[in-house]
């Protein structure tokens, strides 16, 4: 196919885009909300991988591309497997427990586009660590 | 599962892929797959990060977490604790030489922090094969800018504002250029890209074009619309492998995609590229030399005038442009000159990317707003002298540049401000001396190389540098005597004053610079002088000198 005008170059941008929006660019810094799922073997056996699956396909559907997902380890909740927590910039952190995948839907509705906080699952600790 | 969500970026540059990352990626892919994550993370090589030193360097994205030195059976922990498990595989992470602290993210460390990024904007950021990628970054679209929108006028006169100079070391005003080469009445003109870049210790050119080869193309596009020409050339040594199948593939798919060929943007605007390659003669960066050998003809520079711009490849006006200049022109265009022009001093715009090598802690390509001062570059960016030595001295400009002394260490580098120390600003080349070297040494490594690289077309470059190389063979065999060090300085001159081309009118600049700020070390050499000091250790040395001075 031949590109014949620059709005035809900004449609293959858009269709490009899913491949590079995973990559911290030059200009875009700053204000990144951070989604951070624990992916150590008790999460992973409590399903910590499907619902980080899910998180990424929520963010793709919604088009939202300044939230990223990353993977981290235990942090000694093994009870509430898998967990996730939740950094706005600027907000206390959020911690939620027993996030499996059919959660998603409903911290990322509410929370993440809708700023208030699913109460009921969240695990109440204090993050002031020395 | 179908989403990705983890780019694992691994360094696809020369100076990595020799540390075995082709290795270091296949394994990471046959392990993801054996662990079954493929379709969460994929495995993507890209161009230089610049930090070599550290190579074969690994990022994970969006995590950000830079890994250095991975070695092919490292590709197994990465994948199991940091891609299954979410842990940071901490023996990989880079630690600050000075406070041996771990650092994870590339925006923490040193060496990228004083850093701005315009002509490697992309290196190290996409996969330079697939030109999905740039055009996601906003490739392409400078020129489907100047095509559709700017008349060719306006092209030259927003480059020329800019106040972008040729990054190939002679500085001349790219826009400058352009407008005389528009202005020259003719049918054909041609727009070549200079790639043979051959200052030892530099590769810049390299690194763009292996990290970031669209950027280029579009450029060259862009200048051919300017100037009038339907023709570029990309003029590149051989012993660039890498960047060439590269180039290659980046040529290939924008003429699928119509950005190369007949009628780009539906404009009356056509152009194509085709590569030469050069056989690795430092002579062929000069523009002359290099549209001879393009032509087919010997590798020799033509007196100028007239300028390639009035007569150039074929009889035909031409203009040349350097690698990093091209890289330079996309952003230009679209972000505007004011933008680039806010960037740098007074008389030099922009950025500058130089290649940190020689007995500095963090070896690799670095790229600064103009202005910034060595002491930052080489102290903060390149983290100081290997092994706790003390600085003895700078060499920019390659063979054709000059030694730079602690003393003009603060000194903010543009192209003006290290003419008048002494150096240029050249390709950007920047070789680091410690207290141990030896400068006369220095000065008749380069001899050797730009005796061994003079064409032979005039006397001067071709008898002055062998003449020059040997009296300084005599010096540091401990056999010449004062007489010799006045021939040498005197034959400096006569040969700068009388050569053909620059190659050779810069070729005693070593000599001239390093006779100014260490005539000590030439004296220790000398016979009938009871001088000390030599190559080795200074204090306590002295036995060793001595040695030195009777062999």
């Amino acid at each position: 196919m031949k590109v014949k005008s620059l709005d035809e170059l900004k449609k293959i941008r858009e269709e490009s885009l899913e491949k590079v929006n995973l990559r911290e660019k030059g200009d875009v810094k700053g204000d990144k909300v951070e989604i951070l799922v624990g992916m150590s073997t008790c999460g992973i056996s409590s399903g910590a991988r499907e619902t980080l699956t899910e998180f990424i396909e929520e963010i793709d559907k919604s088009k939202i591309n300044n939230i990223k997902v990353v993977p981290v380890g235990c942090i000694g909740y093994c009870h509430s497997e898998p967990t996730v927590q939740v950094n706005i910039p600027g907000q206390k952190p959020i911690l939620y427990g027993n996030v499996k995948k059919d959660k998603v839907h409903e911290i990322f509705e509410k929370h993440l586009q809708n700023g208030e906080v699913v109460e009921n699952m969240v695990l109440d600790i204090d993050f002031e660590r020395a | 599962m179908s989403k990705t969500r983890t780019n694992i970026m691994v360094c696809g540059g020369t100076g990595c892929l020799a540390s075995d990352s082709e290795k270091v990626a296949k394994n990471l892919e046959l392990i993801i797959k054996a662990r079954g994550y493929e379709e969460e993370a994929k495995v993507i090589q890209t161009g230089c990060f610049g930090f070599c030193e550290q190579g074969p360097i690994v990022k994970i994205e969006p995590d950000n977490v830079f890994y250095v030195r991975v070695g092919p059976k490292d590709a197994k922990d990465i994948v199991d604790e940091h891609i299954v498990k979410g842990r940071k595989v901490e023996r990989l992470l880079y630690k600050e030489p000075h406070h041996n602290k771990k650092i994870g993210k590339q925006e923490d460390m040193e060496f990228y922090k004083k850093q701005l990024r315009i002509a490697l904007r992309n290196c190290g950021l996409i996969n330079p094969e697939d030109i999905y990628e740039y055009i996601a970054l906003g490739g392409y679209e400078a020129l489907g800018k100047a095509l559709t929108q700017m008349s060719r006028d306006e092209v030259v006169k927003e480059v020329k504002e800019s106040g972008l100079r040729g990054r190939g070391g002679g500085g001349f005003p790219t826009g400058v250029k352009w407008e005389i080469t528009k202005s020259q009445e003719s049918e054909v003109k041609f727009i070549i890209c200079n790639a043979d870049e051959g200052d030892p210790g530099a590769f810049m050119d390299r690194s763009i074009l292996e990290g970031d080869p669209h950027s280029v193309i579009e450029a060259m596009a862009i200048g051919g619309y300017a100037i009038g020409a339907d023709k570029g050339i990309v003029y590149i040594r051989a012993e660039y492998p890498l960047a060439i199948s590269r180039l290659k593939t980046a040529i290939k798919q924008s003429r699928e995609l119509g950005l190369l060929g007949k009628n780009i943007f539906d404009s009356d605007f056509s152009f194509d590229i085709d590569i030469k390659f050069g056989a690795g003669a430092f002579v062929c960066g000069e523009e002359t030399a290099l549209i001879n050998s393009c032509e087919g003809k010997r590798g020799e520079p033509d007196f100028k005038p007239p300028f390639p711009a009035q007569e150039g490849y074929w009889g035909h006006p031409t203009n040349v442009n350097n690698v990093e200049t091209f890289a330079n022109i996309p952003p230009i265009i679209t972000k505007g000159s004011e933008w680039f022009s806010s960037i740098g001093t007074e008389k030099s715009k922009g950025t500058k990317v130089f290649a940190l090598a020689g007995k500095i802690n963090n070896v690799g390509l670095v790229e600064v707003p103009m202005g910034t001062t060595l002491r930052e570059i080489i102290f903060d960016i390149g983290g100081g002298i290997q092994g706790g030595k003390k600085f003895k001295a700078v060499q920019t400009g390659g063979p054709s540049g000059g030694v730079i002394t602690e003393e003009y260490l603060d000194t903010p580098i543009d192209y003006d401000s290290l003419l008048s120390i002494g150096s240029m600003m050249g390709s950007g080349g920047m070789i680091v001396m410690d207290e141990t070297d030896n400068m006369v040494n220095i000065a008749k490594f380069y001899l050797e190389f730009t005796m061994d690289e003079a064409c032979g077309k005039c006397a001067a470059g071709r008898i002055g540098t062998k003449r020059l190389y040997e009296i300084l063979n005599k010096i540091t065999s401990g056999k010449a005597t004062m007489a010799d060090l006045d021939a040498l300085k005197q034959l400096s001159y006569m040969v700068k004053g009388s050569s053909l081309c620059g190659l050779c009118q810069t070729a005693p600049n070593p000599i001239i610079s390093t006779m100014k700020h260490f005539w000590d070390e030439y004296l220790a050499f000398i016979k009938d002088v009871d001088h000390s000091q030599g190559e080795g250790e200074y204090d306590g040395a002295k036995n060793k000198d001595n040695l030195m001075l009777k062999a």
